[in-house]
């Protein structure tokens, strides 16, 4: 007997593990054209995984606090053995993971997978794209360098915006009035703790849910698979489509590793609160499109200030968006039509106005 | 007197009461706006004696509450003429040229009476204008030469602070120019009349008006502006040194500062020239077009050698930094981590410029002093530079490798799943 066999046989005595791994030996992964969107989810959770393990490697070295957070990053991709990697691929790990994250939750919106039995899984799925996006705003600040200082200033000042509770959210945002190492050192509880935290917690009940749920089949296919059943083609998820996401995982390494190396991730200059604001200061590329269009909206509409109404409108628009399987009626056909019309309008909504807010001087 | 028989009413209070009202608001109308009849008419009449009411309203005088009659007297609260310009009433008519420079002194060199409106001001531009070549002419019956107005202007005259001021820094040169430039009118005068030419092609005009530097010199930085006057040729070290005294204290200790006052030469107007001082080069040193040496100097003696030193020190530093830059320019832009040794840059560059300031002692040992200390620190960014890029290449090798073994690792899961889907 190998000492493999001998491993599992001693688990399974413990607590069945055979019982436990059943579930898994039964999943199977649809097989049709549109079957390598299905790797979009497992590539987001593989980039989380090395966000996890090289921000627990960062931990190791770095310090929060105004007088030190850069010069402690600085040391880490100057003196630090493989510092540079490990922050490189840290960088472009969290762009690559919202990248996927967007990208999946489209495929997602397109494949029609959100509809019944699945709405809690679009809902868990598009919170943890706005906790993701949360990683990315904290995360940005940590190397307290000019550009994170900044766009931090000008993104709190946006979420100042929210009537009612605006004013008290940036006060606990930033630790205070301004932007100062007290903001530092809260967005760094965000991003360490509580954050992950929360993600941990709803990538779990993702899963379970993708797991209990299985995988959602296009409703055209759906209907020619219920019709015709020796048409359904199907692939077990173990070995075969896990495999096949580790060919992917693979590959998502090899882009992380030479972007690293090719590009190292830039370090900039040591934020100084006192000069004034680099000229054309622009948020992330994954808030651009937002930042664009509250540039775009006119001062004043009607009586209301147009800021305000701009930041009203995104969180309307983001719990809608939350909300959107609800809306699918039991009659596919009836919403289709509006929820394909309004899948393509975001996708390129988001995408011509983050190209325009990058473009744009 | 309802009032004080206490049987006023609600009508008659409010009569009152209005008409009180009316009595205040015109006088706070009135108070406070003192009639000026000259400007009545005169704001009406063509040039020369014109003055418009816009134009006396940007004039700092009127703004500090002056008027016509303070410098031309007469009685400005008179509708009438002949009342308004009456000799009784002290009216002086057009100022006399030769009279400009005690009216304004009658005011302007009595600090009591200007320190109500700027204690800050100085009250001896009269007794400095006495001193300058302008005012030696002036009093010696020249009444060409400038006077206040004619650098201040009149009636429009603003605080020299006032980018529109004719003797704001940045218009000085101008305002000089208008007759220093003007051949016809400077005949009969032994002053070249191109200063104004030079000075546009110079260094500090590209300070000053270019870059918008206002501390860099004009005409009366150097001098001077109510008492002005050439500088003498023993005494253009003084002037330079106000702001070049590094340099100047090199120059103290140098042997040409002896054999310029010797031979009565003009210290550094010698080799950087006067109004026209183009940007220094180090091929001021050199033996080509700019060189300065070689005017004085012959090739080949002590002095030659001595200059042909350190011309190449210079270069050599020079260079120096500029390898440095290149290499940590192409390891940035690779995305390497250089920034500490980009800061060090500025100090090799900072000992090239402090070299060239040592430049002036003449002293080879000196300067090589400043060469020697830029170049450690240039090489030494040099190094990090060259570290940064063979790590660069490092990175990469690796890369290649991780590459390698990840597509080595993919193909074998390819292999893996066709057998066991086969």
């Amino acid at each position: 007997m190998s000492p493999l066999r001998n491993v599992r046989n001693w688990l399974d005595e413990r607590f069945g593990w055979d019982d436990l791994i059943a579930p898994l030996r039964k999943k199977t992964v649809p097989l049709h054209r549109l079957s390598y969107w299905y790797f979009l989810g497992g590539i987001t959770l593989f980039l989380f995984v090395i966000q996890v393990l090289t921000g627990i490697l960062l931990l190791l070295y770095y310090r929060p606090g105004a007088n030190e957070a850069f010069e402690s990053v600085q040391y880490i991709m100057t003196q630090v053995q493989f510092g540079w990697l490990i922050r490189s691929i840290h960088s472009w790990s969290a762009n690559l993971m919202i990248f996927t994250a967007f990208a999946h939750m489209f495929s997602v919106l397109f494949l029609k997978a959100y509809r019944k039995p699945r709405e809690l899984t679009w809902v868990s799925g598009v919170i943890l794209l706005f906790l993701v996006m949360g990683f990315g705003f904290s995360g940005y600040l940590l190397p307290w360098n000019t550009l994170a200082f900044f766009a931090t200033k000008v993104g709190t000042e946006i979420t100042g915006q929210v009537p009612v509770i605006g004013k008290p959210l940036v006060i606990f945002l930033r630790g205070g009035e301004e932007v100062t190492g007290a903001t530092l050192t809260r967005f760094f509880g965000f991003h360490v703790a509580v954050l992950p935290g929360l993600a941990t917690l709803l990538i779990t009940l993702h899963l379970l849910l993708v797991q209990r749920l299985g995988i959602s089949v296009p409703p055209k296919l759906e209907v020619e698979w219920s019709a015709n059943p020796s048409a359904k083609r199907e692939m077990k998820f173990f070995p075969n489509f896990l495999l096949r996401e580790l060919m992917a995982w693979y590959i998502a390494l090899g882009v992380l590793g030479a972007l690293a190396a090719i590009f190292p991730w830039n370090l900039g200059v040591k934020a100084d609160p006192f000069t004034s604001a680099p000229a054309g200061i622009k948020p992330e590329w994954y808030f651009l499109f937002m930042f664009q269009t509250l540039k775009l909206i006119p001062p004043k509409v009607w009586l209301i200030d147009g800021e305000v109404l701009g930041v009203l409108a995104f969180g309307l628009v983001g719990l809608l968006w939350l909300l959107l399987p609800f809306f699918e009626s039991d009659h596919p056909s009836r919403t289709k039509r509006w929820i394909t019309g309004l899948a393509v309008f975001a996708l390129a909504y988001v995408a011509g106005m983050s190209l325009y807010g990058h473009l744009a001087k | 007197m309802v009032i004080l028989r206490n049987k006023l009413r609600p009508f008659s209070a409010a009569r009152y009461i209005g008409l009180a009202g009316f009595v205040v608001l015109a006088t706070c109308l009135c108070y406070g706006q003192t009639p000026n009849s000259c400007l009545d008419c005169h704001s009406a009449l063509p040039d020369p004696l014109g003055v418009s009411q816009d134009k006396f309203s940007q004039d700092i005088h009127s703004q500090k509450g002056l008027s016509c009659a303070s410098c031309h007297g007469g009685d400005p609260a008179s509708d009438d003429p002949d009342k308004a310009m009456s000799r009784k009433a002290g009216w002086k008519g057009k100022i006399d040229r030769k009279q400009i420079p005690q009216l304004c002194g009658s005011c302007h060199s009595d600090p009591t009476y200007i320190r109500q409106f700027n204690p800050s001001l100085r009250t001896d531009q009269l007794d400095q204008y006495h001193t300058s070549v302008h005012g030696k002419r002036f009093a010696a019956g020249d009444t060409k030469v400038a006077v206040c107005t004619d650098c201040h202007s009149v009636h429009d005259l603003r605080a020299p602070s006032d980018p529109r001021s004719t003797v704001n820094p940045v218009n000085v040169a101008n305002t000089c120019s208008r007759c220093h430039s003007d051949a016809a009118y400077m005949k009969g005068y032994s002053v070249p009349t191109d200063q104004f030419a030079k000075y546009s092609t110079s260094v500090h005009h590209d300070a000053l008006a270019v870059r918008g530097d206002l501390s860099a010199p004009t005409c009366s930085t150097c001098h001077g502006n109510h008492g002005a006057a050439p500088p003498g040729l023993d005494k253009v070290q003084n002037v330079c040194s106000n702001c070049h005294a590094f340099q100047a204290q090199m120059y103290e200790k140098s042997s040409h500062k002896k054999a310029f006052e010797a031979a009565s030469l003009p210290g550094c107007v010698v080799c950087h020239s006067n109004h026209g001082i183009s940007h220094p080069t180090d091929a001021k040193l050199g033996t080509g077009p700019d060189a300065v040496c070689m005017q004085c100097h012959n090739p080949g003696d002590a002095c030659d050698q001595a200059r042909a030193g350190l011309r190449s020190s210079l270069s050599r530093l020079d260079e120096a930094v500029k390898r440095a830059d290149q290499v940590l320019r192409v390891a940035e832009s690779s995305g390497m981590e250089v920034s500490e040794a980009r800061l060090g840059q500025d100090q090799a560059r900072d000992s090239l410029t402090k070299a060239r300031v040592t430049i002036h002692s003449f002293r080879t040992d000196l300067v090589d002093q400043d060469i020697q200390a830029g170049l450690k620190v240039a090489e030494r960014n040099l190094q990090a530079g060259k570290k940064a890029m063979v790590e660069r290449n490092y990175r990469r090798v690796g890369l290649g490798m991780s590459l390698i073994a990840i597509g080595i690792v993919l193909a074998g899961l390819r292999l893996y799943i066709k057998k066991i889907e086969s």
